[in-house]
């Protein structure tokens, strides 16, 4: 899990990065570039390969983890008391994984299998910045965006340090470290994520 | 102070259990909470009926023999406490208390609120032995340690083994348990020559128990009564890495 969530923490930036450019408010000029060259360039096409391995592990990994964590414990207790030694995010993974999952279906179906028709139909290039104009138009799709981001941060906020842990590095030094880095990493990229569909859809770009 | 108890019963690893509701009455606040336990106990005796089976040794908070689940938390509502530790005075006149045994499947209830740990036996055995010179005993300074290495070998060994780790986490991980008894010897240079062997096999006779794993929650140092760091597990994650990578062992 710790080495699939890392690989897939450095995608985030990516991704967060390279979207972030539609807040140029150059008409999405400089995002277009960028989503033509992500699509054309082959290097990038095989690390696409690599991505949704690493995705479909991670996913796979998750559930191998759930089912033989709720098999350890066939009888579940009366009472428990779970908020007094843990936050609920970080019991909460499993539950966030899964949000994140049919998030992700709907997300790749809004934008990436669009891009992948345009891309093999040989049609005119595709624009991808009008796309997610339209789309971020329809105030039920933008509150799904948020509710997608809110699980990511959760998601990001735990996993980040946890990911650390279960490599096994913890030391009294580095903790604070890594914890900072991960709190800035998932207020920062899920601020640019939120900001996406809002922007578009309270017509704070051109 | 006058109690509504209620407690898990089951008559053997087979049946099914449920909770019964027992009232005691002139508790003092001074009592432990097996002492409680005890007085509740002879009440049963009186009234001829069968006295709750639970666990207790030392009753000084060392021997890890008291597994309560005490109103939804391993040890009850005090932190770094064990149940035989826990006194009355952590309730009010007129509480309810719900009492149940650990849940883990490595684990089986034995009857009432008693578990099989020997899970655990079999971790610490699994770990082997280490090898030492024979003969006379040697001077405890003789092999220098590192003051911060010492310390935190001895804080590792502090570990009494009762299994509030395994019954507080969310997935019944024993990686805690299992990180201290990895870390008191894979500190200290007496550990060093087994230290690889060590790790693999305790790592696969805990997977073997039926363990859960764990998802860094920490609520397992959170209700360790003897506040045994989380930093164990992290150990115990490198030390399996470097010795699944280097060992010759499968």
């Amino acid at each position: 899990m710790a080495f699939t969530g890392l690989f897939l923490i450095t995608f985030l930036i990516v991704h967060a990065g390279i979207n972030s450019s539609i807040f140029l408010n150059d008409n999405g000029e400089t995002f277009n570039e960028f989503a033509h060259f992500m699509s054309h360039n082959w290097i990038v096409r095989f690390l696409e390969i690599g991505l949704f391995a690493g995705l479909f592990l991670h996913i796979i990994q998750g559930f191998l983890l759930w089912k033989q964590n709720s098999d350890a414990r066939p009888v579940k207790y009366l009472v428990n008391k779970q908020s007094s030694n843990s936050k609920w995010y970080s019991r909460s993974m499993g539950i966030l994984g899964s949000l994140l999952l049919l998030f992700l279906v709907i997300h790749v179906s809004h934008f990436f299998v669009g891009t992948k028709v345009a891309l093999y139909s040989g049609d005119k290039p595709h624009n991808l910045y009008d796309e997610m104009k339209e789309v971020f138009s329809n105030l039920w799709i933008v509150i799904l965006y948020l509710a997608g981001v809110f699980s990511l941060f959760w998601h990001l906020y735990h996993g980040f340090h946890s990911a650390f842990q279960s490599l096994g590095i913890h030391h009294k030094k580095y903790i604070p470290i890594i914890r900072t880095i991960g709190t800035g990493y998932a207020v920062i990229i899920c601020l640019l994520f939120a900001l996406m569909p809002l922007a578009f859809y309270l017509g704070w770009l051109a | 102070m006058n109690l509504t108890l209620k407690v898990w019963r089951q008559k053997n690893p087979k049946s099914a259990g449920k909770l019964e509701t027992y009232q005691v009455k002139n508790i003092s606040s001074e009592m432990s909470f097996l002492e409680m336990f005890d007085v509740l106990n002879e009440q049963l005796i009186l009234e001829g009926k069968e006295p709750i089976a639970f666990d207790h040794d030392c009753r000084e908070g060392i021997c890890g023999m008291c597994s309560m689940f005490i109103n939804g938390q391993a040890h009850g509502p005090w932190q770094q406490n064990t149940t035989c530790q826990l006194h009355m005075r952590a309730f009010k006149d007129g509480d309810t208390i719900v009492v149940e045994p650990w849940r883990s499947k490595a684990f089986p209830v034995i009857k009432d609120l008693v578990v099989d740990r020997s899970a655990f036996d079999r971790i610490i055995q699994a770990g082997g032995y280490i090898s030492v010179n024979t003969g006379n005993a040697v001077d405890a300074n003789a092999i220098p340690i590192d003051k911060k290495d010492a310390d935190h070998a001895f804080m590792a060994a502090a570990c009494i083994g009762c299994g509030a780790c395994v019954a507080t986490c969310k997935n019944g991980s024993a990686m805690l348990f299992v990180g201290a008894k990895v870390s008191q010897l894979a500190l200290l240079p007496q550990g060093a020559p087994e230290r690889e062997s060590r790790v693999l096999n305790m790592v696969a006779q805990m997977d073997k128990e039926g363990f859960g794993n764990c998802t860094n929650t920490y609520a397992c140092e959170a209700e360790c009564p003897k506040g045994i760091s989380v930093a164990n597990i992290a150990r115990l994650n490198s030390e399996y890495l470097k010795a699944g990578l280097s060992s010759e062992e499968k």
